[in-house]
């Protein structure tokens, strides 16, 4: 006999006049590892705030494990069995890595106090489990990196001892070995019984992992299936509701003669860019890769003006490139902007319309005598969502009422009002469905064929081989290697992102996923 | 060594401070160093030190409580009327004293936390309730506080040790102690650091707001209390100032007013650091009517000075965190 870990019947909730998720039923077996698929908007996140009891739907029930879930906060998911790791990282910055890791429920003495020691004991147990051994439990939080951040994050759903987890796009920022280890608890931890509800936009990681699926649309669900009944191409038409011809735009070849437009030599800043020189030409998406937190995104912000630099020198259109800040890069003849990595904390002001968000950065031309035109505004603002296709209600609207993927086109159309010289786009899919991916990407195509030149950093290797022309892997702050043409494949990619051969991390290429 | 980064950086400026501060005081003090001068100074210092405990909690979670003048001037008018007469008066009078404070802190955190002020806004209101019901329960400076009883706290032990000093150090040791092994504390850190995060993380943040608020109440309670033993009456205008040189003395000792990370020792360095400042320019012949336009430029530069690190830093994003 089956037991159901999680059962949903005729769970419905809306938003207002939008329909988040309607009739929702669903069964999830114990002891399965099932994947929940979709692209933004399309109900993943409200279904998962819903499983996890911070939100109340309509309509319908939630059982876990055959007992009612009331909605009325995590901790009642929690008393249930159900532990989270979520996207956005929920970790306490000025507490410790054992006090984030038993936050709710730490070890405690006979008389109620905290166990320091036994709290110190058991987060040194959990911290090996998922590879953070070398993490002292009494550093902050805060200063990990992003990377350690989201592995403490999964170590801290491990440490509940869940009965069903909840994986939310806990691989976004891990990089393969990390994820390889992750899938090897994972399927260790299911062996003796735990449920594990996986998120993510990684096709491979879910074929990988994934007993099952559950695909999502537009609110409903559209098909739940054993995961390996069907093709990568049918999952995708399922997600999109429409047929996706081919991953990434096709590349046009470089004229020789195409001039340089941002020329970096000998370049180092704070103590993450160290001597870093290269130059990207119009025209061209010059992939920025490497490992997380190998100093890509400082080398980007200095770039921005938003880090002094310590040594070396810019060159724009062959002439010397020092902004002050991010509004000098902006202000200029030609400007240099840059797509952030975090939207919501770096990109967008959450609470302000949609038009406000995204008329933020324009330049001049918009005010007369120090007031704004409303006329322009409005024009202007409705070109580009028309252009870049932002599905809204209205464009006063708070932009937080957005999914991830129109909020990411919003910041993106800030960049594009500008018309910039370069585009510094960092990880600008993050977090963001199938469909919007590939308009992301034939527009970044499309801005490189009318003659930006493109700076795109991404941690994902199929994107920088499949979007980029030329690709600059960083390592500790240095770039070890330059691919392109026939050498840009993932075995040098990862070769030169591990910083050449470091043995125990060599992996064989026979078995790395070849992108398609 | 790894104690150094940092975050432990703060205090131990603070505690530069303090030592300074102090070291030029009793070089200029007109009598020189003596047992009855030590006493002396730490006395006047007692009340600002508990003072500057109370608000650092309410800091630690984020948030600031501008009624620790307030609920100074109550507990401090309502010992006069009920710490006196046989020992079993004395101490329930204590008792009450100590639990009006925490009643009136527990009020602001209930505001905070079900009424959704804003902490600024709701203790500068409550704090003119507290001090409009200590001018109500003391018009005119008077009343009573045990002399025998206040003779004991106010005095020096061994010719060097203050008893109030020592009476801070192990209050302030035990509430720490407690805090840092107890969820409700954990939470005062986390509210102040990262509520959201905290919130998803199954902790109830809102009872360690309310705690918090009521740990500020209850010192200002003891800081009123002290200043009953120091005066031996009550007054109703007396706490006022406690505000404004709370917030003061804990910016002296490296608290960042931002929240979510800080030691109780800054504000006690802070209290006796700000002190001895108000008693060298004392001293140096500033006027006595002059304090307040020192104390205030006192607290910008202490400001300042805790941001100057944002100023040098070559993220220019940070620039105004």
């Amino acid at each position: 006999m089956t037991v159901n870990a999680i059962r949903l019947r005729g769970v419905g909730k809306s938003y207002g006049p939008t329909r988040a998720l309607s009739d929702v039923s669903l069964d999830i077996e114990a002891g399965t590892v099932h994947a929940i698929l979709g692209e933004n908007g399309a109900g993943k996140s409200t279904l998962i705030k819903i499983l996890t009891g911070v939100l109340a739907p309509d309509t319908g029930t939630v059982d876990l494990f055959d007992e009612r879930l009331d909605h009325d906060g995590p901790q009642a998911a929690e008393r249930l069995g159900l532990a989270t790791v979520f996207q956005e990282l929920s970790l306490v910055p000025h507490l410790s890595v054992e006090d984030n890791l038993f936050l709710s429920k730490p070890p405690r003495s006979k008389f109620g106090w905290i166990d320091l020691r036994r709290q110190r004991a058991e987060s040194r147990r959990w911290l090996d489990l998922v590879g953070l051994g070398d993490v002292h439990p009494g550093t902050h939080a805060g200063q990990l990196s992003l990377t350690q951040k989201q592995l403490l994050e999964i170590a801290k759903g491990f440490a509940r001892t869940p009965r069903i987890l909840l994986l939310d796009e806990a691989t976004a920022s891990l990089p393969g070995n990390d994820v390889d280890r992750l899938f090897k608890i994972i399927a260790d931890a299911r062996r003796e019984g735990l449920t594990v509800i996986y998120i993510s936009h990684r096709m491979s990681e879910i074929e990988r992992i994934a007993d099952r699926c559950s695909v999502l649309r537009n609110g409903q669900l559209i098909e739940t299936f054993p995961t390996h009944s069907r093709s990568h191409d049918e999952i995708c038409r399922m997600l999109a509701g429409r047929e996706i011809s081919q991953v990434f735009p096709p590349r046009h070849s470089l004229p020789t003669d195409a001039p340089v437009v941002l020329s970096v030599s000998g370049l180092s800043a704070v103590d993450k860019v160290k001597d870093i020189s290269f130059a990207v030409r119009r025209g061209e998406v010059l992939g920025i890769g490497g490992l997380e937190g190998q100093g890509q995104k400082e080398l980007l912000q200095t770039l921005y003006g938003a880090i002094r630099t310590a040594a070396g020198s810019v060159t724009l259109d062959g002439k010397p490139f020092n902004p002050t800040g991010p509004a000098a890069a902006i202000a200029g003849e030609r400007p240099v902007m840059l797509l952030p990595e975090d939207r919501k904390t770096e990109g967008l002001l959450l609470a302000e319309s949609i038009r406000d968000n995204m008329l933020l950065s324009v330049r001049g031309r918009l005010s007369r005598y120090g007031l704004r035109n409303q006329v322009a505004e409005v024009v202007r603002s409705g070109d580009m969502i028309r252009k870049l296709a932002i599905k809204i209600a209205s464009p006063e609207a708070p932009v937080s009422s957005l999914s991830g993927g129109n909020q990411q086109k919003v910041l993106l159309a800030r960049l594009l009002l500008n018309e910039p010289a370069v585009y510094i786009l960092m990880d600008p899919t993050r977090g963001i469905d199938v469909g919007t991916k590939q308009e992301i990407y034939a527009l970044i195509r499309d801005l490189a064929d009318r003659g930006a030149a493109v700076l795109f950093l991404t941690t994902d290797f199929e994107e920088l081989i499949g979007m980029c022309d030329r690709v600059l892997v960083l390592y500790g702050g240095a770039i070890t290697r330059e691919l392109q043409g026939e050498a840009l494949n993932e075995v040098n990619v990862m070769e030169a992102s591990l910083n050449m051969t470091r043995p125990e991390t060599i992996r064989n290429p026979a078995e790395m996923e070849i992108p398609t | 060594m790894k104690i150094l980064t940092s975050r432990h950086m703060p205090v131990l400026l603070g505690a530069m401070v303090f030592v300074i501060v102090l070291a030029v005081y009793l070089a200029v003090h007109p009598r020189g160093i003596s047992s009855f001068v030590i006493q002396s100074y730490a006395n006047s210092a007692a009340p600002l030190a508990l003072a500057a405990l109370a608000q650092t909690f309410p800091v630690l979670t984020g948030g600031l409580d501008l009624s620790v003048g307030g609920m100074v001037a109550l507990t401090n008018a309502l010992a006069s009327e009920l710490v006196h007469g046989s020992p079993l008066e004395i101490a329930s009078g204590v008792l009450i004293v100590l639990s009006v404070g925490a009643l009136c802190g527990a009020l602001n955190g209930a505001l905070i936390v079900y009424g959704r002020l804003q902490p600024i806004i709701g203790t500068l209101a409550t704090g003119a309730v507290f001090s409009g019901l200590a001018l109500f329960i003391r018009p005119f400076p008077g009343g009573e506080v045990d002399a025998g009883f206040a003779y004991a706290m106010t005095s020096i032990l061994f010719g060097f040790l203050p008893v109030s000093t020592l009476m801070i150090a192990i209050i302030a040791a035990c509430t720490w102690a407690a805090i840092s092994r107890a969820s409700l504390g954990r939470g005062i850190f986390a509210a102040g650091s990262a509520p959201q995060a905290a919130r998803l993380s199954g902790l109830r943040i809102e009872r360690s707001i309310i705690a918090a608020y009521v740990l500020s109440g209850l010192f200002s309670a003891l800081a009123g209390l002290y200043l009953g033993f120091q005066t031996l009456s009550g007054d109703a205008t007396i706490g006022a100032p406690y505000t404004i040189n709370s917030i003061a003395a804990i910016v002296i000792g490296g608290l960042s007013l931002r929240g979510g990370a800080g030691s109780p020792l800054s504000a006690i360095f802070g209290a006796y650091a700000l002190r001895a400042i108000g008693a060298v320019l004392l001293f140096t012949g500033a006027p006595p009517l002059a304090q307040p336009l020192f104390e205030g430029m006192v607290l910008v530069t202490a400001v300042a000075a805790a941001s100057i690190a944002l100023v040098r830093d070559p993220n220019r994003l940070r620039a105004y965190q």
